[in-house]
């Protein structure tokens, strides 16, 4: 490609950085101006299809961490094609569309950001070769999601819907990368490329069921399959622009993306058929049905897009020719029209101040433009000719008639498609037709950025069905090319003769009608069923966090006392126990016979540690104590002096006085006279002690004699001038041999800075405590954490450890 | 607290101080010091002076927010380590350069230098987040 793939990847993640500037220079068109690198994209892909059209597959690679095996490997070929396209021209529109959709939201900037970001990971996913490289965009989607349901993050329901489609999209995706390294080492490599070819090994492979149930597993979370579609339907919290363009056109595709992508090297067998066109019908059929029991606009469009999942799920399934290329189909098809609702659904939201069905009408004379894109999209959602969807049902009809148990098939799809055509018409035609009735906000046309998309996305639709050999079949082989791992050559016709399956397809037409005009009762009926939901898999997950905040409350409360001395006693029992174990058992004592190097200052050094530890311990005040200890510690300091490490002596003397001070000051704050512990409690406080000192004592004594390996500071003392330009050997360990380590503790260093300063700052049982403690609870999905002691870390406020 | 004499020795104390744990930060790559230690010092400097005048003086005279000096410490940190992709090496590999100082002579500069300018700002950021709070109390 002229431009790489990394960079067009990358390029979606610099602009994101850039996108709050520009927002707030450029007030109002930012969107427009930030469409223009999707649509740049876009274009830079469209420039490519005919090559793609004609069979070519363009890949790069640069290394990443070669010693892994991970390459960061780019392909781009029929199937990542289609998906790149739609990406990069549906995010175009969305852009713009978010311009005047949020028109002057303070935070519009952060959604651009957001969007944008997505729109970088979409493209890595649908690009990545590299297995471990897809994983890491996988994971980059689902955060990305996470941020955009969560954007209005004041609402409770936005956040937990956040949280709820983040928890069960990367709890696949955990699934996904087990099942992803289990097939990388089943088939000895990681690139996609080369694991698509050997597709018979692998079947017969023992890690093939495995990883095929773990990889199934991370696809239909994020597809929204059953039983873990419920997050879709939360995760209309969303703007409508993020809805359409993540949970509708592009991310949820993802899991059916990943389907097809590997289908040729794990689909086939009877494993695949079976588990994918299941779980593939059961959805279809059970979104169907949701989608009519709403009346929220968003609501509906979710549950049909869960249908659709299903649909596709359900063809990839299947397997075969026919059945691939009515999943390509359908999969461009789907994006048009469901990519159009949304924008409509958002636009009457927005324009009239209701997404309620029931109280939209009649809306044609004040909003033609939206009521005619929101028309054509759901004739052509409802499967009728000429437009797109009418020619990917068609396909799919075909697929169902062909396919083992054709009957049972085919009946699942007439009537999921019946109840889709009575939800298009419910979504796209019944609030524009009828008796004008009043709105909350008086209905007025939207202004261009916000039916642009809706009108662009329908005649899409509408040209591509009319004309389907203008490009879309090329692409579309292409595409199904890589599905199936051999040539296939698609080629979309309006008119097949009169077969059966245009038979079915007028039933689901006449049905769709029955259904649309009969919606009433069947919503009547829904709602006696309704207490049914509440043994459904939203309730599950409900469950499953409130088991696990329970688990976790309840080990807590086991392991966590609160008690700092309790924390000291755990440890260095375990220490002594261990380690010392092992000493006696394996070691063998070295007794110093040598004292000719001893001073008489070495000596008084000892004796003056001696008397201030014994000071520090029978000490009465705090403040004696703390005194004592200091003096403990600046007499090591000169340990270190007189045997040579002055770098460390230096720091010790620095930390000790930093210590003395820290402790006055928290000591300050505590009750005048300390609670002496029981002389039981001090007596088994010393045997600890001495049994500590004892160990520390014999490993010190061992560690001068015992020598396993060659000592490293003689490496150290080799390179440091040469190599690293300094003469402070410390230091260069520090700052450039171990700079690494370094910059790990430094990092470890601000947490821990910052988490003191949390504690200090926090004022457990006022207004603040509590409100931060409402906002925790909210956050674990409306569980109530309160009885954690998490929750409180403070509880133990004037405790003297 | 309110002495005299511990204010005007401040008063004093706190820019020598300073310089001191500057000298420390710059000389420790030969001699004993370095970014840890030199911080050390430097939020020594400031702990004594707040105990002269006070926390709200002393977050004037610091002038930003010790938690900035953290999260820029870092960033000095990290970025030190970038440099080297500049040059094609791998990350944090020292990339060094000579200086000619007019009357000095050749001065040897480094980026592990910066990545110790880096955990100076670290340490004095986290020891004055944690001191002045509890001197405020």
């Amino acid at each position: 490609m002229a431009v790489g793939m990394l960079t067009a990847i990358l390029s979606g993640f610099v602009l994101a950085i850039l996108a709050p500037g520009l927002n707030r220079m450029v007030r109002g068109g930012a969107g427009w101006l930030l469409a223009l690198l999707p649509l740049g994209l876009a274009i830079s892909f469209a420039s490519h299809a005919p090559l793609i059209a004609s069979g070519n597959v363009f890949s790069e690679s640069n290394p990443w961490v070669p010693a892994l095996g991970v390459d960061l490997s780019f392909r781009l070929d029929g199937l990542s094609m289609l998906l790149s396209l739609l990406i990069t021209g549906v995010g175009a529109l969305i852009l713009v569309y978010a311009g005047g959709y949020l028109a002057g939201h303070p935070q519009l900037g952060r959604l651009y950001a957001f969007l944008l970001m997505f729109m970088g990971s979409m493209l890595g996913l649908v690009l990545a070769d590299n297995i471990l490289l897809l994983f890491v965009f996988w994971e980059l989607t689902s955060i990305s999601s996470y941020l955009l349901i969560g954007f209005d993050h004041e609402r409770a329901a936005a956040r937990s819907a956040a949280l709820q489609a983040l928890l069960v999209t990367a709890g696949g995706g955990l699934a996904l990368m087990a099942g992803l390294l289990l097939l990388g080492q089943a088939g000895g490599s990681l690139e996609l490329s080369t694991l698509l070819l050997q597709a018979d090994y692998l079947h017969s492979h023992p890690l093939y069921l495995p990883s095929l149930v773990l990889i199934l597993i991370g696809a239909f979370t994020k597809s929204a399959q059953f039983p873990f579609h419920f997050w879709l339907p939360s995760a209309m919290e969303a703007p409508t622009p993020v809805s359409a363009y993540l949970h509708s056109a592009t991310m949820v595709k993802a899991g059916i993306y990943l389907l097809a992508r590997l289908s040729p090297a794990l689909g086939g067998t009877d494993a695949w058929f079976l588990s994918v066109t299941t779980v593939g019908g059961v959805t279809m059929l059970l979104g169907a049905w949701l989608a009519l029991t709403q009346s929220d606009l968003k609501r509906i469009l979710a549950y049909s897009t869960v249908s659709a999942l299903g649909t596709l799920t359900l063809l990839l399934g299947l397997g075969g020719t026919l059945a691939v290329q009515a999943a390509m189909a359908f999969l461009v098809g789907h994006a048009l029209y469901k990519g159009a609702l949304f924008l409509v659904a958002g636009t009457l939201d927005h324009q009239t101040g209701s997404r309620d069905v029931d109280r939209l009408s009649g809306l044609f004379r004040a909003m033609p433009i939206t009521a005619l894109a929101a028309g054509i999209a759901a004739l052509s959602m409802a499967g009728i000719a000429p437009l797109f969807g009418f020619l990917s049902k068609e396909l799919s009809y075909e697929a169902a008639l062909r396919a083992p148990a054709a009957a049972w098939i085919t009946a699942a799809a007439v009537t999921a498609n019946i109840l889709l055509a009575a939800a298009a018409f419910i979504v796209g035609i019944r609030p524009f037709v009828g008796k004008a009735v009043p709105t909350p906000k008086p209905a007025r046309e939207a202004p261009p950025s916000l039916w642009l998309g809706s009108v662009v996305l329908a005649s899409l639709g509408a040209v591509m069905g009319l004309w389907p050999a203008l490009g879309t079949d090329g692409l579309l082989s292409a595409a199904g090319t890589a599905v199936l791992g051999e040539t296939v050559s698609i080629h979309l016709s309006l008119w097949h003769g009169l077969t059966l399956a245009l038979a079915l397809s007028a039933v689901t037409l006449i049905g769709g009608v029955i259904v649309y005009v009969s919606r009433g009762l069947l919503r009547r009926l829904a709602s006696r069923w309704e207490s049914l939901g509440q043994f459904g898999p939203a309730r599950w997950y409900e469950l499953v966090l409130l088991g696990l905040n329970g688990l976790a409350g309840g080990q807590t409360r086991l392991l966590q006392s609160g008690y700092l001395r309790y924390y000291l006693m755990i440890v260095l029992v375990a220490t002594v126990g261990l380690a010392g174990a092992t000493l006696a058992t394996r070691g063998h004592l070295v007794k110093p016979t040598d004292w000719s190097g001893l001073h008489f200052y070495d000596v008084g050094l000892v004796v003056l540690i001696l008397m201030a530890t014994m000071g520090t311990v029978l000490a009465r005040t705090r403040l004696a104590a703390i005194a004592a200890l200091g003096v403990v510690g600046y007499s090591v300091a000169l340990v270190f002096v007189l045997f040579g490490a002055p770098d460390v002596a230096m720091t010790q003397f620095l930390i000790e006085t930093l210590t003395v001070i820290l402790f006055v000051l928290v000591f300050y704050h505590l009750p005048e006279t300390p609670a002496l512990s029981s002389s039981l409690a001090r007596g088994r406080d010393a045997v600890i002690a001495a049994t500590v000192g004892v160990l520390m004592t014999a490993f010190v004594l061992i560690a001068t004699v015992v020598q396993y390996q060659p000592p490293i500071s003689e490496y150290f003392a080799e390179h440091g001038l040469p190599d690293a330009h300094g003469r402070n050997l410390v230091n260069v360990i520090l700052v450039d041999f171990r700079g690494l380590d370094t910059l790990g503790e430094i990092t470890v260093l601000a947490a821990a800075g910052i988490g003191v300063y949390a504690l200090l700052k926090l004022r457990v049982g006022k207004q603040r405590g509590t409100a931060s403690a409402a906002r925790r609870s909210e956050l674990a999905g409306g569980v109530d954490d309160a009885s954690l002691p998490i929750a409180n870390p403070m509880r133990k406020e004037g405790d003297v450890p | 607290m309110n002495s005299l004499i511990l204010k005007v020795a401040t008063r004093f104390m706190l820019p020598l101080l300073l310089l001191f744990s500057i000298f420390l930060l710059l000389r420790g790559h030969n001699q004993p010091g370095g970014g840890f230690s030199g911080g050390l010092v430097g939020a020594s400097a400031f702990v004594l002076y707040s105990f002269a005048f006070g926390a709200p003086e002393t977050r004037q005279a610091l002038g930003v927010d010790p938690r900035g000096l953290i999260g820029a410490g870092l960033l000095v940190a990290l970025g030190s380590g970038l440099l080297a992709f500049f040059v094609g090496q791998p990350f944090m590999t020292g990339v060094w350069g000579q200086l000619d100082v007019p009357g000095l002579g050749e001065l040897h500069l480094g980026t592990p230098l910066v990545f110790d300018a880096g955990v100076y700002l670290v340490v004095i950021g986290v020891t004055l987040s944690i001191i002045l709070p509890l001197v405020e109390e």
